[in-house]
């Protein structure tokens, strides 16, 4: 074996390793910090009790979690009740392998990309990806036998699909502007001037069907408790139940990514370090989630399909031909 | 290479297919924007047939010109515009011929119109594709508005399932048809028509058997278009199950629409093997007309007898088709604009004599026309006769071309075969006018639905039949003048 | 190691295919059918065509097959009906053919007499330019008249599938 290929091996395992246990981390921090948000917005105080101001709860939690029993229903279809919640979380990990999150940087003379692997069709594989998230709510579903379930995987099924096509159209402007699929190339564009402000309709457009693909509140008519029971999970428990709790963090986590990578600039900014940068926007994107799901109340089924069909997916559209036609027109 | 230079096209050249699009759009337009309970919407027949005319005059002004546009995806040429107003005459009679029929069975809705023109947008670019990609889309445009239309009669049951039956073997054939496709390009590294010639000539001979399979592949997609036996098994039920106007425009413009991508697919790219193909479809002729014809004989119900006729009149086109010559090429041509007057005209009476929940198709119910309605019965007999290929008909005329174009091609045997098989058409197409004369009335007929747009119709259908059997060597030298030129 | 890697896939694939046949639940065959895309979407990257591998992902296992599993869920296709051979007459020819087909196959590869042709694009230039450039270059260019007429081609299916499927019209 070559000492290039050795070198690329170890490093890309360094990287993938660094990244996937700052998600682990992150995720089990957004545990605790949406119930402390959300307590004080609610005017509470939330976790108290373990550790400093709850503190450890995340690490309780996990550990009741690993403890309980693992219930399989009988008529349960049992590997694809197995399967459902690994197929939940691994796509919302992969997507992380395009995400950059920092400048190249040089570490014992190699020049490093702080990027798990650069390809040039990155957009189209975050949407590969992501769009095979949907199966595992949808075996959820349908594996447990439970007609809530089943309800929650069909409702899931429709509404990630509709929402996925305002998604990618929401950042088609974004490439027709960079002219490259690349995300190492979209965040190296706006080193000057942050997307957001070119493509105001784009990011608005992004935003919104980034919450409802990733089944949150407003949108969480998948998993809505008061009509479906939990919808999709109603039947997991133990630790099968708390991937899907993973999953759903490490989804937030990867769009929150995306949208830093597309519209705000991705590690790009003054003073504090590319990595820190990186943190800092996806931060204020996983606060935004909380923001909305303690302030909005749950959509009709109707409306979000309304919504997705009659507004977004045009409004999208109308997007990518302004941005067409100012792009033609600037020459 | 950063930079995409996007050459100008000449859109001209394809004004036909953005004026037929452009008024299908319309149509639809106007009929979400006046209301649903009008139910009239003559408005919305007369724009269409407008659409037709204004395309056809287009087509016919650029007669003579022989050029290749958008970088040779696309050919204007007297074939492509002889194959461009046939189709557009078929959709216009059928728009004709249905106008009253929607309404009377309550499915007048715009989308009828709208997806009758893009169905003869999708024949028009199998017509003039110079580009295997083009005919495939093409292909794909005019099977889908089929598809649609076949299940207008959005609650009857016969209806649906003659829709679900045709796409679901529809889309099987196309899937056969684009893996052809797939071979060929990766035999010949193309998939221009042109090109395809070129390389296979260029390398003189040798067969790849990716090539042979892949034309095979293309036979069978396209011979499903057409109606050939062994892929004929969905005609019968298709035929029946929709509704009547949507059954005689299935009969001729995908059929000429096969037909003429057939044609120039196996005429320019494989005109250098055509040694291989030719055994291939001269038996495919034989298995198709003799299938149709035999098979007609026993049927009773008037739209599956014409359904079986109009597979073995798929087996005499496939002649001309097996002759490959330029004989063959405008006998075609002529064969099917006869085919179409008299087969529109046959369903525009089969319509004309129906009523709504009853469509009086067995054949019996026709008994006793000639004395009650002495008009419609001599129209019936010119059609039916010049479908069998008596003389002075139309029919006669078109198979004589055919069967003579065999004949030069050392076809002999094929032509014979061809003849025998009129003698027995003739049987069943004559125990119609037998019926009707010679029987007494088992039923009332009155009230029949006549409308002045379907009396137009037949009587265009009936004029041309005549026309075209009688005086034919004006329309044969225009079919004459129409073969491929460019190559 | 890419040749490993297409055995690996195309053993796979193949068995994917084989199961999704015989599977008697339609939510199986359904899952059967998503992995044999992936495994095709694998071996589009091996013969470096990315571009063709994510929109076969996508579109394939990410929006098609979906549906497909919603019907098949939405009418609870699970119970597992006795299903009986609706086509006694066919199995033996078809196995006949089958066979005849697969021999033919082998035939004609080991005789070598495949001698398809090199087209333009080489794996280095389409690496060179990237390949979604490529494909975008050559469907305003080349094929541009097929690529708009699918517009039209997409406008008549929805116009389908409102007219057959919808409930009032």
């Amino acid at each position: 074996m070559n000492k290039d290929l050795l070198v690329y091996i170890v490093v890309a395992s360094i990287k993938i390793f660094l990244v996937f246990s700052a998600v682990q981390i992150m995720i089990i921090s957004m545990i605790w910090l949406e119930r402390k948000i959300m307590a004080h917005m609610q005017v509470r105080l939330g976790p108290m009790r373990v550790g400093p101001h709850g503190l450890l709860q995340p690490i309780a939690d996990g550990i009741k979690l690993l403890f309980k029993e693992d219930i399989i229903p009988q008529k349960a279809n049992k590997l694809l009740f197995l399967l459902a919640p690994v197929m939940t979380l691994v796509p919302a990990l992969i997507t992380f392998a395009v995400i950059p999150f920092g400048d190249k940087v040089k570490i014992l003379g190699h020049s490093v990309n702080l990027v798990i692997t650069d390809i040039n069709v990155g957009f189209l594989y975050i949407f590969a990806v992501s769009s095979l998230g949907i199966y595992g709510i949808v075996m959820a579903g349908w594996a447990s036998n439970n007609k809530y379930s089943l309800l929650g995987g069909i409702r899931s099924s429709a509404q990630m699909i509709s929402y996925e096509l305002p998604l990618g159209l929401s950042l088609i402007g974004v490439v027709m502007l960079t002219s490259s699929l690349s995300l190492v190339d979209v965040v190296n564009a706006q080193a000057k001037l942050w997307n957001i402000i070119i493509q105001p309709i784009g990011f608005f457009v992004y935003a919104t069907s980034a919450i409802a693909e990733v089944n949150r509140c407003p949108f969480d008519l998948p998993e809505a408790e008061s009509e479906l029971v939990a919808g999709y999970h109603t039947e997991y428990s133990s630790m099968k139940f708390a991937m899907f709790f993973m999953a759903e963090y490490a989804n937030m986590i990867t769009v929150s990514a995306i949208a830093v990578t597309f519209f705000l600039g991705g590690w790009h900014g003054p003073f504090l370090p590319p990595v820190v940068w990186f943190m800092l926007k996806l931060s204020a994107c996983l606060f935004f989630f909380i923001w909305i799901r303690s302030t909005y109340p749950r959509l009709r089924y109707d409306q979000l399909m309304h919504f997705s069909w009659k507004f977004l997916l045009p409004l999208s559209l109308f997007n990518i031909l302004i941005t067409g036609l100012i792009m033609v027109l600037k020459g | 290479m950063t930079n995409v230079s996007i050459m100008t096209f000449n859109i001209l050249s394809i004004l036909p297919i953005l004026v037929l699009a452009g008024f299908g759009m319309i149509v639809l337009l106007i009929d979400v924007l006046t209301s649903r309970k009008l139910g009239e919407k003559n408005l919305l027949a007369y724009l269409s047939l407008l659409g037709i005319v204004v395309a056809a005059v287009l087509s016919r002004s650029s007669i003579g010109t022989a050029t290749f546009s958008f970088n040779e995806t696309f050919t204007i040429d007297n074939y492509s515009i002889f194959f461009n107003l046939i189709f557009l005459l078929s959709t216009g009679l059928t728009i004709l011929i249905s106008h009253n029929y929607i309404k009377r069975e309550e499915i007048n809705y715009g989308e009828y119109y709208a997806l009758l023109m893009f169905s003869t947008i999708g024949m028009m670019l199998m017509a003039s594709g110079a580009d295997l990609l083009n005919i495939y889309i093409g292909l794909e445009v005019m099977s889908i508005s089929i598809y649609i239309l076949t299940g207008f009669k959005r609650s009857k049951l016969i209806s649906n399932e003659a829709s679900l039956k045709y796409f679901l073997l529809g889309a099987f054939a196309t899937g056969f048809l684009l893996y052809g496709i797939a071979l060929i390009y990766g035999s010949t590294g193309t998939i221009n028509l042109r090109q395809i010639a070129c390389f296979i000539a260029g390398r003189g001979g040798g067969l790849d058997p990716l090539l042979i399979l892949g034309m095979g592949l293309i036979i069978v997609g396209l011979g499903f278009k057409v109606a050939s036996v062994p892929f004929h098994a969905w005609v019968p039920d298709v035929y029946e199950g929709a509704p009547t106007a949507i059954t005689a425009f299935m009969s001729v413009g995908p059929k000429a629409a096969g037909f003429a991508a057939f044609l120039r697919i196996f005429m320019t790219s494989f005109a250098y093997t055509h040694h291989e193909w030719q055994k291939i479809i001269y038996i495919l002729a034989v298995l198709t007309m003799t299938t149709g014809n035999v098979v007609a004989i026993a049927q009773t119900n008037i739209k599956r007898m014409l359904a079986y006729s109009s597979i073995a009149h798929a087996g005499y086109l496939l002649i001309a088709l097996v002759s490959a010559n330029n004989m063959g090429v405008s006998g075609t041509l002529f064969y099917i604009l006869a085919y179409i007057f008299m087969n529109i005209g046959a369903f525009a009476i089969v319509i004309v004599l129906s009523r709504k929940g009853d469509e009086f198709i067995q054949i019996n119910d026709y008994a006793g026309l000639g004395f009650k309605h002495p008009l419609l019965a001599i129209a019936m007999t010119l059609f039916m006769l010049s479908m069998a290929g008596v003389p002075p008909m139309a029919g006669f005329v078109g198979k004589f071309y055919i069967f003579s174009a065999a004949i030069k091609s050392g076809y002999v045997g094929l032509a014979v075969i061809g003849v025998i098989n009129s003698v027995i058409s003739v049987y069943y197409y004559l125990r119609i006018t037998v019926i009707m004369y010679m029987k007494e009335p088992a039923r009332e007929f009155s009230p029949l639905t006549i409308s002045p747009l379907i009396v137009a119709a037949i009587v265009i259908s009936v004029v041309g039949t005549l026309q075209l059997g009688i005086f034919p060597s004006k329309v044969m030298e225009i079919a004459q003048r129409s073969i491929f030129t460019l190559k | 190691m890419e040749a490993y890697l297409f055995y690996i896939m195309a053993a796979v694939s193949v068995t994917a295919a084989v199961y999704l046949v015989f599977e008697k639940n339609p939510v199986f065959s359904a899952l059967y059918l998503i992995q044999t895309m992936v495994c095709i979407a694998v071996l589009y990257i091996l013969l470096e065509a990315q571009f063709i591998a994510a929109v076969q992902i996508i579109v394939y296992a990410g929006a098609i097959m979906v549906l497909f599993l919603f019907v098949i869920m939405l009418l609870n296709l699970n119970i597992k009906e006795e299903t009986k051979n609706a086509l006694p007459f066919q199995k033996i020819p078809a196995i006949f053919m089958g066979i005849v087909l697969f021999t033919a196959i082998c035939a004609v590869i080991k005789s070598k007499l495949l001698q398809g042709k090199q087209g333009e694009y080489t794996t280095a230039y389409v690496n060179s330019v990237g390949n979604t450039k490529l494909i975008g270059n050559l469907l305003f260019t080349d094929y541009l008249l097929p690529f708009e007429i699918t517009s039209i081609l997409l406008f008549v299916a929805a116009i389908g599938a409102i007219m057959l499927a919808k409930r009032k019209l």
